[in-house]
């Protein structure tokens, strides 16, 4: 284990211990053991949402890592293959419909949709192992699951309905429970080793996919590998967090450097990157001083865009 | 060392027949260059010859076995493909590129003992040990060339297949990396070059293969294949044939024949 990821666990537990204290109640971390009433607050509320956090930050990170490596591609993201607004537009019908009441359905209907979006992406790329026609069926399939999702606010039933499309639609993590968690982590962990057993062949396509050929990467395999892992991984973080954007394409970026650039080793710094990323911006929303509480999904959103021009200018200085 | 060999081997791309009936036998511890006219199926065969590509008929043979049947990770170990487009996607260092080779070879942990020799001992057959260090990006062309030609060596190959290894370098290069391609042959692994000047493949191949619209010409040792006779069959080119005071032999085209 490097330096570097020492660090980042290091980072890591503070993240964490942070994250238990913080909020619009201040609980010392030493009132966890002890019969202080606010030790519920850190056991049931805070525990699960700080785990929930790690999970998702991680998952978005290795997801991240993963697409861009398999697509050689450092502007590609997770929600590139539609999986992501498929599981939202789940969610979304599951609110539409009313489903929601039961607490337990949204989570499900959401995985539903992410799985349903997967299916189609495979049916529609077919055989072919190409990059291009499974992209391009990527972005088709996030335009349609966006435009049907859209549908369903301007016809939602009541303003009520809609506004809570809107604010699901935002991701957060503000109150979640432990059923929340245990639904989330079994599948973001089972995601995370489908991913983390790609990295020699993502290693392998930094020589283009022919080369990777000869070295033994079987095409069609390894595509099914990032497919079903990303599905995992964001499938389940929409059910159980929402749409958090830009982690997964900023994360891969800020590691790069400490895996020396190569795409498979990235992966894992990237999970610990991500968790730490998101575990310190929802600490960081709790404490904003405002009415109610800043969505997560947009402090991502605005940490997120002036890091993409970043990118993005750089980018053009090493182009000219 | 088993032997590389074709049977028959047929292969249409988009309806258009790009390889028609080939059989070779190729033998290990000698360079041999696919010589032909652009179109004539040289890239078609040496993807065949390392199972890139799946033949409508026929086979490529690795000791009596379809290499298209092989184990991907076996058939990776015993031949090495070297692709004309030597992209390389990320920023990523000399050493950790030709660690690359080392894939069919690493076991789950990583690269071990064996694997890191092995890459010292192509980064030094390559003369590239230097630039361990460098990213690939900051390599000069003739760097870049060898450098992915120590990613091909760091496998150690019993084949090593190379679509135009020296297509884009200059004649110091040419004449460096030929040299080295000479001494994996040597030291007893097969060779097999896409080779488009003719001059090269004099100077560097024991034996080439002629192919014209995805047939074999000729075949056999490069002297006694390279006439000028054979050469207008197959590029359509008349051709002078000369001999240096050293004894090494020259091609110049001089006209449509």
């Amino acid at each position: 284990m490097s330096r570097a990821t020492l660090w980042l666990l290091l980072a890591l537990l503070l993240a964490a211990a942070g994250s238990l204290a913080a909020g619009k109640v201040w609980v010392p971390l030493d009132a966890w053991t002890s019969a202080d009433p606010r030790s519920i607050i850190i056991v049931e509320l805070r525990l699960p949402r700080t785990i929930l956090a790690l999970t998702v930050g991680a998952a978005l990170g290795v997801a991240g890592a993963a697409m861009q490596g398999y697509l050689r591609n450092p502007l590609a993201d997770p929600g590139l293959f539609g999986v992501s607004s498929g599981a939202a537009l789940g969610a979304v019908c599951a609110l539409f419909f009313g489903y929601a009441a039961q607490a337990w359905l949204l989570p499900l209907f959401a995985l539903a949709g992410a799985a349903a979006t997967m299916a189609l992406l495979a049916l529609i790329a077919g055989r072919s192992a190409s990059l291009v026609v499974f992209t391009l069926a990527g972005m088709v399939l996030t335009s349609l699951t966006g435009s049907l999702t859209a549908l369903a606010i301007s016809l939602a039933p009541t303003p009520f309905v809609a506004s809570e499309i809107v604010t699901w639609l935002m991701g957060a993590l503000t109150d979640r429970s432990w059923d929340d968690v245990w639904l989330a982590l079994p599948l973001v962990a089972l995601g995370i080793a489908v991913l983390a057993r790609t990295a020699p062949a993502l290693d392998a396509l930094t020589l283009g996919e022919t080369a990777a050929r000869s070295l033994g990467v079987e095409p069609r395999r390894l595509q099914r590998a990032i497919v079903l892992g990303v599905a995992l991984t964001v499938g389940a973080t929409v059910a159980s967090a929402g749409v958090i954007g830009f982690v997964g394409l900023m994360v891969p970026h800020l590691v790069r450097p400490l895996a020396r650039h190569r795409p498979g080793a990235t992966l894992w710094p990237s999970a610990l990157a991500g968790a730490l990323l998101v575990t310190v911006a929802d600490t960081l929303v709790r404490l904003v001083p405002s009415a109610s509480e800043l969505r997560l999904g947009i402090a991502m959103s605005l940490l997120g865009a002036p890091f993409f021009l970043y990118l993005l200018l750089r980018l053009r200085r090493r182009l000219a | 060392m088993s032997a590389l060999a074709t049977q028959a081997l047929t292969l249409s791309l988009g309806g258009r027949r790009v390889l028609d009936e080939v059989t070779l036998a190729l033998a290990p511890g000698r360079v041999t260059a696919l010589l032909g006219p652009n179109g004539a199926g040289k890239s078609s065969l040496l993807a065949c010859l390392a199972a890139l590509r799946r033949p409508d008929s026929g086979a490529a043979m690795l000791g009596g076995e379809d290499v298209a049947a092989l184990p991907a990770r076996e058939r990776a170990r015993r031949i090495g493909f070297l692709p004309q487009q030597a992209d390389v996607h990320w920023d990523v260092d000399v050493r950790a590129l030709v660690t690359l080779g080392r894939l069919p070879w690493r076991g789950r942990g990583g690269a071990g003992a064996a694997d890191r020799a092995a890459v010292e001992r192509a980064l030094e057959a390559t003369a590239t040990t230097a630039l361990a260090g460098r990213p690939v990006e900051q390599l000069s062309g003739g760097e870049r060339a060898r450098a992915l030609l120590a990613r091909v060596l760091a496998g150690e190959p019993e084949w090593l297949l190379a679509d135009e290894p020296l297509a884009s370098l200059d004649p110091a290069h040419q004449l460096d990396v030929g040299a080295r391609l000479r001494a994996v042959a040597a030291a007893g692994a097969g060779v097999v070059l896409v080779v488009h000047d003719l001059n090269l493949a004099a100077r560097l191949a024991d034996a080439v293969v002629l192919l014209r619209a995805g047939r074999v010409v000729a075949a056999g040792d490069t002297a006694a294949v390279l006439t000028p006779a054979a050469i207008a069959a197959t590029y359509g080119v008349a051709v002078e044939v000369g001999v240096t005071a050293g004894g090494e032999r020259y091609i110049v085209p001089m006209g449509r024949a």
